[in-house]
């Protein structure tokens, strides 16, 4: 028995010990961040949903608490209805002109650009998208100002009537581009727009050269090609990029308080229920509706395979 | 399809793309990137009460003063305590997540990941307010620490990401290697697995680092009194004073947040989609 090794070290004893206990390594691995998840994320969740079902006493302004629906009801008072449909229309709308702009950039990466080149274009995009968020808020504020930068050039064409015409118009219209709904899209849609880019610029990357060639030879001029092949192969990246552009507006609470008419959005009356005017169960009410949007968005979105485009 | 869509920027269609094609990828760059010229430019105005462009002069006046201010020194420091403190708990978690999730199959993987995921696919103020109500149900101040916990929980994902998705290019044979050669688990990691990944722990890091200094919606609903820079920043956007001097702030916070990004996409080059995607 002389021969017999020196025991093992601690160490390889304890890593032989756990290579024939997967378990107790997938525990070990992965308690710490599901305790961290769980009770700090998933814990914070729950008791906010469980204040949305509280409700706020009109005399003394304390909080009962009560398991009840009424403070959803309330929710679907003329005024808080007319936020709603406010924020998802404008969510809606700045979804649709990111679209719009975002196709065009994402083809020509994904087709044109050379290994260099789309490396270039993709800091390009990347790179606003990570630049703090406050400061492109801010830098849109110095643009559209009533002396800044955008009335300036329209002087300067000698089209300031045209300006003027645009901010006349009812609703969309205001004093300014920076008091108006005009412009609190346009910031939205440059804050998220490179959310847009990216998915779908992933999904035109994926449309094979042949499909292009074989749609060619069969006689469709480029147009035909664009709307009939490459479009719809696209859809799957667009829906994937709709969900952040949507989700994100639909949340945001900063950028209609920085830029635009006074007309509150969902986010901004969550900010302020749950401050000043105290109401922690109306603000955790009115919080479930971008929730409960998007769980619905996200069921029609993976019928256009958004998913796979993620 | 990764060899697909190699193929496809390699092989170039022989056409040229059209002019309105190439007027509207202008156009989209311009739009993303002018804006920001417009900070640099208003950082050396010499006009301190509105937005007139073209300024009417340019000055190297507001760097000295934005220097001088207590209060901006103060949330910077702040920020960058909160940052180092949110990363390092986020790479711990992060990458135990990413080792996990990479080696084991297990029931309730799908709602782990989405659990992973969560904070940063549901809108931040909903977070935000989530852990403004929790914090109120505990009885739990606001403190240095309540603003941690909100950022190192939505940070997690960005290491996360990073760490799986290079799990997942490098060759599982190394591991085997090493092991047949006699090495035990923790000096397999430690020599074979952890160099294997440390870049992505960098730059998930990074990544981290500058999401955090950059947070401001969740900051809003967990910092009480306390002032980050983007709440610092935020506080003069509602009530300017000394304009300028927001502006040299915002250059500032610019060139902090852009130096880890670029040399987290320096780091991550090769891995296409490694880099932390979304915010």
């Amino acid at each position: 028995m002389s021969l017999e090794a020196a025991p093992p070290a601690p160490l390889t004893r304890l890593s032989s010990f756990l290579y024939l206990r997967p378990r107790l390594v997938l525990t070990l691995l992965l308690v710490p961040p599901l305790l961290w998840l769980g009770i700090v994320y998933l814990g914070s969740l729950f008791s906010l949903l469980a204040q949305s079902f509280f409700y706020v006493d009109d005399f003394s302004g304390l909080t009962v608490y009560e398991p009840t629906l009424r403070t959803y009801g309330e929710l679907f008072t003329d005024a808080n209805l007319t936020i709603i449909l406010r924020t998802v229309m404008m969510a809606a709308a700045v979804t649709i002109v990111c679209g719009v702009i975002a196709f065009p950039l994402a083809y020509y990466m994904a087709r044109y650009a050379g290994t260099k080149s789309k490396a270039i274009f993709y800091l390009a995009v990347m790179l606003p998208l990570w630049s703090n968020y406050l400061v492109r808020v801010y830098a849109w504020k110095l643009i559209l100002a009533k002396e800044g930068a955008i009335s300036w050039i329209f002087d300067q064409l000698h089209l300031g009537w045209l300006l003027d015409g645009v901010l006349s118009i009812p609703v969309i219209g205001g004093p300014s581009l920076s008091a108006s709904y005009i412009g609190t899209a346009i910031v939205f849609i440059y804050i998220w727009l490179p959310y847009m880019i990216l998915p779908v610029e992933a999904a035109l990357e994926r449309v094979p050269r042949s499909l292009l060639e074989a749609s060619a030879d069969l006689g469709a001029k480029p147009r035909a090609t664009l709307r009939k092949v490459i479009f719809p192969l696209a859809i799957p990246g667009i829906a994937a990029g709709s969900i952040f552009t949507f989700s994100l507006t639909l949340g945001d609470y900063i950028i209609p308080n920085l830029v635009g008419s006074s007309r509150p959005f969902i986010g901004q009356v969550v900010y302020g229920l749950q401050g000043t005017a105290g109401n922690l169960p109306l603000a955790a009410a009115f919080a479930m509706v971008p929730v409960l949007v998007m769980a619905g968005y996200l069921t029609v979105a993976k019928r256009f395979g958004a998913f796979d485009a993620l | 399809m990764p060899s697909k869509a190699a193929a496809n920027t390699s092989q170039r269609m022989g056409e040229r793309p059209s002019l309105s094609l190439r007027a509207a990828a202008t156009f989209g760059l311009l739009f993303l990137n002018l804006p920001l010229a417009f900070i640099l430019l208003y950082a050396f105005s010499t006009d301190d009460r509105s937005f007139t462009f073209p300024p009417p002069g340019l000055t190297l006046k507001w760097f000295a003063v934005a220097w001088e201010r207590d209060d901006i020194w103060q949330a910077l420091w702040l920020s960058v305590r909160v940052a180092m403190m949110g990363t390092a708990i986020a790479l711990v978690l992060g990458t135990l997540a990413a080792a996990a999730m990479f080696r084991f199959r297990f029931f309730g993987k799908e709602s782990v990941t989405l659990l992973i995921l969560l904070p940063i696919a549901l809108p931040g103020i909903v977070t935000g307010i989530s852990l403004r109500s929790a914090f109120g149900v505990a009885d739990i101040p606001f403190s240095y620490w309540t603003i941690v916990l909100g950022h190192a929980t939505f940070c997690i994902v960005v290491v996360y990401n990073n760490v799986i998705a290079r799990l997942r290019r490098s060759s599982p044979a190394l591991v085997e290697a090493s092991m047949d050669l006699g090495a035990n688990s923790f000096q397999t990691f430690r020599h074979v697995v952890l160099p294997n990944i440390a870049t992505a722990l960098l730059a998930g890091g990074m990544l981290a680092f500058a999401l955090s200094f950059d947070e401001v919606i969740v900051t809003t609903f967990t910092a009480g009194q306390q002032q980050t820079i983007p709440i610092w920043i935020l506080g003069q956007l509602l009530r300017p004073r000394e304009r300028p001097v927001t502006n040299v702030v915002a250059v500032f916070v610019i060139l902090v947040t852009m130096l880890p990004i670029l040399c987290a996409y320096w780091l991550t080059r090769d891995t296409h989609d490694a880099s932390g995607s979304g915010k």
